[in-house]
């Protein structure tokens, strides 16, 4: 379980469970990526404020746990990865496995399959990332972090995190489902609490389990998306005034119409 | 689904067994060349060894070959031969493993002024102490390092190819000044030695500095070279390499300080060879990608290629005299490197 509380962000405090979908969402600066970066451990938390407000997982303490330690139980998936060298594709999705030197070729493969189906990036095994469009890239990314995660699963058997940040922001709409379907899988299949920061608030109410609403770094409402999707709180997320009906499709899933 | 990276033609494969891949190939090809490079270079120079009376050299009683074809070839050309191996593939490494570290192509130790940082501790140490060996390689140890350390926090700072070539302008620059100011306090004698050593030169080799500097450096090099695992996450950058559990100010220490150790005692035996950390690295990416597991070994032994082929040019191409390598070298890499400067922004337009 992940629980948080620093004062960039103000007050905030989350719990993301096992086997869940948390979809973060929030204007541009609303703080989703500082909360996302602090449940990562990539940030120096203030020891006076992390004693009050501990980031706890799997009810050990974050700042406590080492990196490679982290590195096996949590994927993460940054805004935005940067690679300038000549890398293969198959090269960057296998660093997924690096955290777990005890997995054998043949785990190790069968797990890459894995990750290469559900990131539906066959079709570009084999080639070069610099030479990628930028949502290839993307989705050869979110593979790596799948590969990651589908280990960590594989060793630990325990508890997994999937954190991502913003992971379709340059994937076209099929692909944008194709990645959340994939994110779901995680959750549902895996058992992994998957936190996602998304913009598009269709698709987070389509495939998350609860929403949190951020604003100014705090946590405005954190519950089911049906609940917390109102016209008056996205006003005070987003500035905008939205309009929010039944989904034409999927029974029980709001739909909001930003005016 | 099957990984393999480029694949061979099948009727390769299927003769050496599924495993040969590209890399091996490529790896293979580079070391049967750099030993005929070695052999080659060692038997050729100044004074040449007929190829027919090598056995006799190597086996046979000395009564039927002149004692001073036998000195040339074992006391003299070999050491320094296998020297320039050593350092040719130290440069090549530390090249790759820097330009990881700073997630930059350009990166390089004489570029960024680890070289120059590394002269200026040993010239340091050549005009104000009595010049013990041990003395200069650890003040050129101490002067790399803190090179290293101030292109780090300069490359940080001002990210791209800018923070890091300007790093390497004051740091050069500064040790120029240094080393300026050091050659008025300095004597005759030590004022010839220090143009020789700084335009670069093997010429010192012997088989002391082999046995002592040999080991040593191959040692080190082997830590950098199983390090491919946290080169490669760094190439995807710093937050990510730390998601995969790489703890960043640790390994960026522990890089640093390695590389340091690798060429500042380099620097105060051979002087500044420049551009070999830059050349090599960039031609085995190319043929082979970025991957460091490949990248780093086949940089070694291309390095040490490159450095051999380079010596001995250096030997052969003015007899009786004899070029500084660090002339030869900067010859092939300057050049080499407005090239690739060219390339980088007709790319990025």
């Amino acid at each position: 379980m992940l629980r948080g509380g620093v004062r960039v962000l103000d007050k905030v405090s989350i719990d993301l469970h096992p086997g869940e979908m948390l979809g973060i969402l929030g204007a541009n600066g609303a703080g989703k990526s500082t909360l996302l970066s602090t449940l990562a451990g990539e940030l120096s938390i203030d020891p006076a404020l992390h004693t009050r407000c501990p980031v706890m997982v799997n009810g050990q303490d974050l700042v406590k746990m080492r990196v490679a330690e982290l590195a096996r139980v949590r994927a993460v998936l940054p805004q935005k990865p940067g690679l300038a060298f000549d890398l293969g594709v198959d090269e960057v999705v296998s660093m997924g496995l690096y955290p777990f030197p005890e997995l054998s070729r043949q785990q190790c493969s069968t797990l890459l399959d894995k990750a290469i189906a559900q990131a539906d990036i066959a079709l570009l095994w084999g080639r070069r990332y610099p030479e990628l469009s930028g949502g290839e890239q993307q989705r050869v990314q979110f593979a790596r972090t799948l590969a990651q995660l589908l280990a960590a699963v594989q060793v630990n058997g325990q508890a997994c995190y999937l954190l991502l940040d913003e992971p379709s922001s340059s994937l076209d709409p099929a692909h944008q489902h194709g990645l959340l379907r994939a994110a779901r899988q995680a959750a549902d299949k895996a058992g992994a609490g998957v936190l996602i920061v998304l913009h598009d608030v269709n698709l987070a109410a389509l495939y998350c389990d609860r929403l949190a609403l951020m604003a100014g770094g705090g946590i405005l409402e954190c519950d089911k998306p049906s609940a917390a999707l109102r016209p008056e709180l996205l006003l005070q997320v987003y500035g905008a005034p939205a309009h929010v009906q039944a989904h034409p499709v999927h029974a029980g899933v709001p739909l909001v119409v930003f005016l | 689904m099957q990984v393999l990276r480029h694949p061979l033609r099948r009727g390769w494969r299927a003769f050496l067994g599924a495993q040969v891949t590209r890399p091996l190939v490529v790896l293979a090809g580079v070391t049967a060349t750099l030993i005929l490079a070695l052999a080659a270079s060692a038997m050729s120079g100044a004074v040449d060894i007929p190829w027919k009376i090598l056995p006799a050299i190597v086996w046979g009683p000395s009564d039927d070959v002149p004692s001073m074809l036998r000195r040339v070839l074992l006391d003299i050309r070999l050491p320094r031969v296998l020297f320039s191996a050593v350092v040719g593939a130290a440069l090549a490494v530390t090249g790759v493993a820097m330009q990881a570290l700073f997630r930059n192509p350009l990166a390089e130790p004489g570029l960024v002024g680890i070289t120059s940082g590394g002269a200026l501790g040993a010239v340091t140490a050549i005009v104000l102490t009595a010049g013990s060996f041990v003395l200069i390689a650890i003040a050129a140890f101490i002067g790399s390092l803190l090179a290293t350390f101030l292109a780090y926090l300069l490359g940080r700072r001002h990210p791209g190819m800018a923070g890091l070539l300007l790093a390497g302008i004051a740091v050069n620059a500064i040790a120029g000044s240094g080393i300026g100011l050091l050659t008025y306090a300095a004597d005759d004698r030590q004022l010839r030695d220090l143009t020789f050593w700084s335009l670069g030169s093997l010429a010192g080799s012997t088989w002391q500095l082999v046995a002592f500097l040999g080991p040593w450096t191959l040692a080190l090099l082997t830590w950098l070279c199983l390090q491919w695992k946290a080169l490669n996450a760094l190439l995807l950058g710093e937050r990510e390499a730390a998601h995969l559990g790489y703890a960043l100010k640790p390994l960026r220490r522990q890089l640093m300080v390695v590389i340091a150790l690798v060429v500042g005692p380099l620097v105060a035996v051979t002087g500044g060879i420049g551009f070999v950390g830059l050349v090599v690295p960039h031609l085995v990416r190319m043929a082979l990608g970025a991957h460091h597991r490949y990248c780093l070994l086949v940089s070694a032994v291309g390095g040490a290629l490159l450095l051999v082929l380079a010596d001995w040019l250096a030997r052969v191409a003015v007899i009786p005299a004899e070029l500084p390598i660090g002339l030869v070298t900067s010859l092939i890499g300057g050049p080499f490197f407005l090239w690739l400067l060219l390339r980088v922004r007709s790319t990025a337009a």
